[in-house]
């Protein structure tokens, strides 16, 4: 049998509140008690950081059906490059994953194909077109630990109360891409003073503050949690800070792009620097990294939506949304909250993206406790290294971060007691 | 002496004081061209230059033409219809192929914001922007610009007040980001809904009610509502419009005299203005656009790689 022993690393576990230099045991694939003089393979860790397995809640892996932006074996390649062993998918493929049959493909296909583990998210409703809902019990049956319409917002209330109502018999979280539709209508960029000047149509951050709002309503009324994706706008977060100090069971997500860029950067109308929702000001940076320090926003993810090159090299109002993510976004945010910012230590970094989405979704992840799951990533927190989209091993390479530098790095990617990747 | 070393417009917002100063300069020059019976100069003569309109347009496109034929350049028109752009080829790959027919320039007209700049950054044809959305319309801006300094003789403290939909409005856009450069106190009336305060950040003045901004005005530059661009309900109805920021009559003989009226045209006579206004002495309408060919020749000389002002 295969016996793992890391040694020598500053073993950060939040889950377990550890934080001390000592070895790490993995065998048959999972954590185990010290078996000294039995190990099979010794990582020696001296200097580095051993994490449990990082976990990203929001990321698109394409398939079924849009193979040429991203596959699961390229997009968990790209996790385990980041330093993912857990990643959940987004419904939003072709056909959507609104039924268990989907889900079932999704699972079977990264059981032959995945480096890392693959979640899968339920749509909440069917074809995620907001009307009519999915069959709940059987996606859940099939394994889904979330529902999710990402990439489309259900606009009538009634519908998301029932979701939401649902829902809560199987104990699954409802996870909302927030946007009013009649605010937003075709906005592209952050309304503001980049959209008056560049003539690109303007996404108020009312039509994301205006569902976080409805969803923190929803969430009361129904007694059950409804997770906020991706939060745009400082103006959601003092939402979910008010909502969360009353005990309003309310969560919150953010990418590394709007923490790490502005609305300024569409100025050359690169449609790499168009995403969903849109990057916005100095005043929502400083309002989000606020809302991570004081624990309002407990999940940090990518919204890895690869584009093949073809569809983002068009005219910007032509262009699909997203941006890649899974390689650089442990990087953008440790560089940006925990070196530059100092708004949360190293320990509360690797929370966010482990023992904070585990209990979220109520995944059997995020911990180093004897047997746990044999996942983990050791990470370089002073390493510092340039991002090359052509290095990528993504299939898309629409990233606006190509040439960054960022100080800290997963270095090693252990899933189930294997090494998947290695720097 | 003064140069111009770029191969394409997109915009005024990315250009110096200097270089639309050196633009209009050589727009003075060409002029005369057209005063002639003669109206032909050799300096574009065997050049190849694509209008290429995705979005519907006669006079821009017109003006493109005119201009091109009086540098002797050869002129093809292409139009959205009868582009590839229809059986789903990229706005790049059918630039592309246009370079490929050794197109020297490409005029391009597109209703995407960036679309001229998208262009200029992937060919090595000149690229000049004849309106992309709602971002620029430069040679348009330039040839207001030109207009007034002609009347003037200056545009440092001049007074201009741009009336109408601002917000979709790519004439706005180029007439401020120029005439701010140049040292004009810009002032921009509207409906709230299309004039938002936040244009206050590029350096104009946001009003809401006419007569406090037509009071001093050197130009009242009037924009056609565009009714084309707004999926929404900006404002109750044609008829509130005239009534709040119409140029009637009264309005216009409590102008300075001396105040020029200015249309990009086409005009909406009877909506954003009287047609007694536009047809009255303080109407520069039609020397706009006369003044368009010389701005438009200035353009496709000094982008084509014409060195100085000619003689």
């Amino acid at each position: 049998m295969k016996i793992t022993r890391i040694t020598n690393g500053r073993i950060i576990d939040p889950a377990n509140n550890r934080d001390e230099v000592a070895d790490l045991w993995l065998a048959d694939g999972k954590i185990t008690a010290p078996q000294p003089g039995k190990e099979t393979e010794t990582l020696d860790a001296r200097g580095l950081v051993v994490s449990p397995g990082l976990i990203d809640i929001h990321v698109h892996l394409r398939e079924p059906g849009q193979s040429h932006k991203e596959t699961i074996a390229t997009g968990t390649r790209a996790a385990a490059a980041g330093g993912f062993t857990s990643i959940v998918a987004m419904p939003n493929t072709n056909p959507s994953a609104d039924s268990a049959a989907t889900i079932t493909w999704i699972k079977e296909k990264a059981t032959r194909e995945a480096c890392v583990n693959v979640f899968c998210t339920g749509a909440i409703t069917k074809g995620l077109r907001g009307e009519e809902l999915a069959p709940f019990g059987s996606l859940f049956n099939a394994g889904v630990v979330a529902l999710t319409d990402d990439g489309h917002c259900i606009q009538n209330h009634e519908i998301m109360r029932r979701a939401v109502e649902y829902a809560r018999m199987f104990g699954l979280t409802v996870m909302d891409h927030c946007q009013d539709y009649s605010l937003v209508g075709d906005g592209i960029m952050h309304e503001g003073e980049w959209s008056l000047r560049l003539g690109i149509p303007g996404w108020p951050r009312a039509g994301e503050e205006m569902i976080v709002a409805r969803n923190i309503m929803l969430a009361e009324l129904c007694d059950s949690p409804i997770h906020c994706q991706h939060i745009s706008s400082g103006g959601s977060v003092r939402l979910l800070r008010e909502a969360r100090a009353r005990g309003v069971k309310i969560s919150g997500e953010v990418c590394p792009h709007h923490i790490a860029l502005t609305d300024a950067t569409l100025a050359a109308f690169d449609s790499n620097f168009k995403m969903n929702p849109p990057l916005r000001t100095e005043d929502d940076i400083e309002a989000i990294i606020e809302g991570i320090a004081d624990g309002t926003l407990t999940i940090l993810c990518s919204d890895h939506a690869p584009h093949a090159f073809y569809e983002k090299e068009v005219e910007i109002d032509h262009a699909p949304f997203g941006i890649t993510g899974l390689e650089n976004e442990f990087s953008t945010f440790c560089d940006i909250l925990v070196h530059k910012r100092a708004a949360i230590s190293l320990a509360r970094l690797i929370a966010l993206y482990t023992a904070e989405p585990a209990r979220l979704l109520k995944l059997d992840r995020g911990t180093l406790s004897v047997g746990a799951p044999g996942d983990v990533t050791i990470i370089d927190p002073d390493l510092e290294w340039t991002f090359d989209k052509n290095k990528s091993v993504s299939l898309s390479h629409n990233t606006p971060f190509h040439g960054h530098t960022w100080k800290g790095r997963a270095v090693r990617t252990i899933v189930a007691g294997e090494t998947v990747w290695a720097l | 002496m003064k140069t111009w070393n770029r191969k394409d417009l997109t915009g005024l917002d990315e250009l110096s004081s200097e270089e639309i100063d050196f633009l209009l300069e050589t727009a003075r020059a060409f002029k005369g061209v057209g005063e002639r019976s003669l109206k032909k100069v050799p300096a574009l003569r065997g050049k190849t230059l694509v209008n290429f309109f995705v979005e519907p347009s006669t006079r821009t496109r017109t003006s493109f033409e005119v201009a091109a034929m009086r540098l002797s350049a050869d002129v093809v028109n292409i139009s959205a219809t009868a582009s590839s752009l229809q059986k789903g080829e990229t706005l790049k790959d059918t630039a592309l192929n246009l370079q490929a027919l050794q197109a020297d320039i490409i005029v391009l007209r597109h209703s995407s914001p960036g679309s001229a700049r998208f262009l200029s950054e992937r060919l090595g044809s000149s690229i000049i922007n004849a309106g992309d959305g709602a971002h620029e319309h430069p040679t348009q801006g330039l040839l207001d610009i030109f207009t007034m300094r002609e009347k003037f003789g200056r545009i440092d403290g001049l007074n201009v007040v741009i009336v109408g939909d601002i917000l979709f409005s790519r004439v706005a856009r180029s007439n401020i980001f120029g005439l701010v450069k140049l040292g004009a106190n810009v002032t921009l009336a509207g409906p709230s809904t299309l004039v938002p305060r936040s244009f206050e950040k590029l350096g104009v003045r946001v009003v809401h009610r006419i007569d406090e901004a037509l009071e001093g005005a050197d130009v009242v530059n009037l924009l056609r509502i565009q009714h084309e661009r707004q999926r929404k309900e900006y404002f109750p109805g044609l008829g509130e419009y005239t009534s709040l920021f119409g140029l009637t009559k009264a309005r216009a003989a409590r102008l300075k005299p001396g105040c020029l009226v200015m249309h990009p045209g086409p005009i909406n006579r009877g909506v954003e203005i009287d047609s007694d206004v536009a047809d009255g002495s303080q109407s520069v309408i039609l020397e706009q656009v006369t003044n368009g060919i010389a701005v438009r020749m200035a353009v496709l000389y000094l982008c084509a790689g014409g060195a100085g002002i000619p003689a």
